[in-house]
């Protein structure tokens, strides 16, 4: 292919663009940190079968209780099963749930947001169901959605998108409501645009900063959320390694292993930590007016 | 005034039987029959049939609903499955120690994370500043039952200060009480203030670059007096939304809370309820506990009204 000018530019204008993307988030430690140490969480759960030293879920009731030692890294649990490799897989359901709500939550509360933003005759009656759900302190109605649904963890992953679907949508939906009556929009209005184009094609892309700013809010509260319904053996069945399922269990042998209590917790005090590092660094970099906030 | 609290008095209504039709359809879809429950299963075919006329089960979904609706609003919400009494009496009994550990974290939220907003805002990007503000993120991100749990490790079990878990009524004498209540409080109010913090310290930030803070300095007023008189009060109207919001955490986290210390308050009947399917008892425990919510907004909003005229237009 010949070099024209013109691929020459579309060349430069995307190099710089990209080097600009890496200036920003060099200039944004907490972007940088929180980004980095999300991404070791991530390798970790990836890499499990190969970093996992025993079966998480054998129980060896000769080995119960042992404190950390070449062996168990992380000393074994009230079954004899061995923290480490539990604490490591605990790391797949939590960025499994994480991920699947933040995703859900996205799409459902985006869209919800985008119409009743744009179109009044749909915002009154969503948004009284919007309050309606934002009515409940989130753990108590995901509480009540997994006492109906059970103990599985797409419900876990259902229960945690509704509670957290209706604050997306009103951010979302505060960013279309301001952008209802600007003159992009009266343009592509007048053009002739379809409603679903003014909605994907015009307003999608204004909404998105926001939008991704509360999705990693989304992702922390989620990983949370799991951890406190299994603490409370309302989340996850009790076969999967789950961090707030062994934070439960490590409640009866807190004076004798107290290993079996302080790996899990650091484990999701971490990856929380990483994700409101990373939330708080976005919402710096990617809305600038909200900064120091 | 007065019209704007008659406007959100009403505008409570909507919320309030959406929330009640929620909590409806939560027993309704719960899988599960409420008579094979009541009954056992040696029951037999009849006697079932004629409990679910009894209980009105055999009547149409609708009819069903204006009935538990009435119900509710008039203060009954059935009785408890297992408890063998109403609904509302096991709530009452069980108010206090959810009662005083609410009020204890909004003490120890308040108490911490007000004056470490206010300094961090004083002291912007200097080490104070930073440091609380790392220290505050960590109190984010931490769970509270795993800060309970270390609470406990520390304070109960190796230094054995304070009990482990368990609660004694406020009739047992007051030191007895907060003795159960002193790490449960902290456990739930740690998070709390560590939000709080973050909270104040922004609001502080933007009053302090605003122009009347100016004025008042260039006046040559004492930045005490500035800071405390003239940016905390205005910082004060968006902080008390934030009480609210608190005070919905709270009530979701006194679940938790109560879970680790094992105190016999409404989240442990809450959780208790939930893991013996008594669905009148979770039905009625979220809806009481929504109602109270949606009341603290309510507080809330009226509130931020007295302190700002400006709000009460919309």
């Amino acid at each position: 292919m010949a070099i024209t000018a013109d691929s020459l530019a579309g060349a430069i204008e995307r190099r710089s663009r990209w080097t600009q993307l890496r200036l920003t988030v060099g200039r944004n430690r907490n972007v940088l940190v929180g980004g980095s140490l999300l991404l070791l969480i991530v390798a970790v759960a990836v890499l499990a079968p190969v970093l996992m030293t025993h079966d998480p879920s054998f129980q060896d009731p000769g080995e119960r209780l042992l404190a950390p030692s070449s062996e168990y890294l992380l000393g074994t649990d009230g079954s004899g099963r061995d923290v480490f490799s539990r604490v490591v897989k605990g790391a797949q359901l939590s960025l499994l749930v994480g991920i699947g709500v933040a995703t859900a939550t996205s799409i459902i509360g985006g869209f919800i947001g985008l119409i009743t933003g744009f179109v009044p005759r749909v915002d009154a009656p969503v948004m009284r169901v919007m309050d309606g759900l934002m009515a409940f302190p989130g753990i108590i109605l995901a509480i009540g959605i997994m006492a109906v649904r059970g103990a599985e963890i797409s419900n876990v992953i259902l229960a945690l998108t509704v509670v957290n679907t209706p604050r997306m949508a009103r951010v979302v939906r505060s960013v279309v409501l301001g952008l209802a009556n600007t003159q992009f929009v009266e343009a592509a209005k007048s053009s002739g645009c379809t409603l679903w184009r003014i909605l994907g094609v015009h307003l999608l892309p204004n909404t998105l900063s926001p939008l991704i700013v509360q999705a990693s809010f989304v992702f922390a509260e989620a990983v949370l959320g799991e951890a406190t319904l299994s603490f409370l053996g309302a989340g996850a069945p009790p076969e999967v390694p789950s961090w707030g399922g062994m934070l439960s269990e490590s409640r009866l042998f807190l004076s004798q292993a107290s290993w079996t209590m302080i790996a899990p917790g650091a484990a999701l005090t971490f990856t929380v930590f990483a994700l409101n590092l990373l939330g708080d660094g976005l919402r710096d970099m990617l809305d600038p007016r909200l900064r120091h906030r | 005034m007065v019209s704007f609290i008659i406007r959100r008095l009403v505008s409570m209504i909507p919320v309030m039987l959406m929330v009640a039709t929620g909590v409806f359809l939560l027993l309704k879809l719960t899988p599960g029959d409420p008579v094979g429950v009541i009954l056992g299963p040696d029951a037999t075919e009849e006697r079932r049939q004629a409990l679910r006329d009894d209980l009105g089960l055999n009547d149409p979904l609708i009819l069903q609903y204006v009935r538990w609706l009435g119900d509710a609003a008039r203060g009954d919400l059935g009785d408890s499955l297992f408890l063998n009494q109403p609904v509302l009496t096991s709530l009452w009994e069980r108010a206090e120690p959810t009662l005083v550990l609410t009020l204890l974290s909004t003490l120890v939220a308040l108490s911490i994370g007000l004056p470490t907003g206010i300094l961090a805002a004083q002291n912007r990007g200097k080490w104070l500043d930073m440091g609380s503000m790392g220290i505050a993120i960590l109190g984010i991100s931490m769970p509270t039952f795993w800060l309970g749990l270390n609470l406990i490790l520390i304070f109960a079990v190796t230094l054995r200060w304070l009990p482990v878990a368990g609660y004694a009524p406020l009739s047992e004498g007051l030191w007895e009480s907060l003795r159960y209540m002193i790490l449960p409080a902290i456990t739930l109010g740690v998070a709390q203030a560590a939000l709080l913090a973050r909270m104040t310290r922004s609001m502080m930030l933007d009053v302090l670059s605003a122009e009347y803070v100016r004025v008042a300095r260039a006046k040559g007023l004492r930045e005490r007096r500035v800071v405390y008189f003239h940016a905390l009060r205005n910082a004060l109207i968006p902080l008390i939304n934030v009480a609210g919001l608190i005070f919905a955490a709270l009530l979701g986290g006194a679940v938790v809370t109560e879970q680790i210390f094992n105190i016999p308050g409404i989240g442990r009947l809450l959780i208790q309820a939930v893991g013996r399917r008594d669905v009148p008892l979770v039905q009625g425990t979220v809806l009481v506990i929504a109602a109270i919510y949606v009341l603290v907004n309510l507080i809330v909003d009226i509130f931020s009204a007295v302190l700002d005229p400006r709000l009460r237009q919309t």
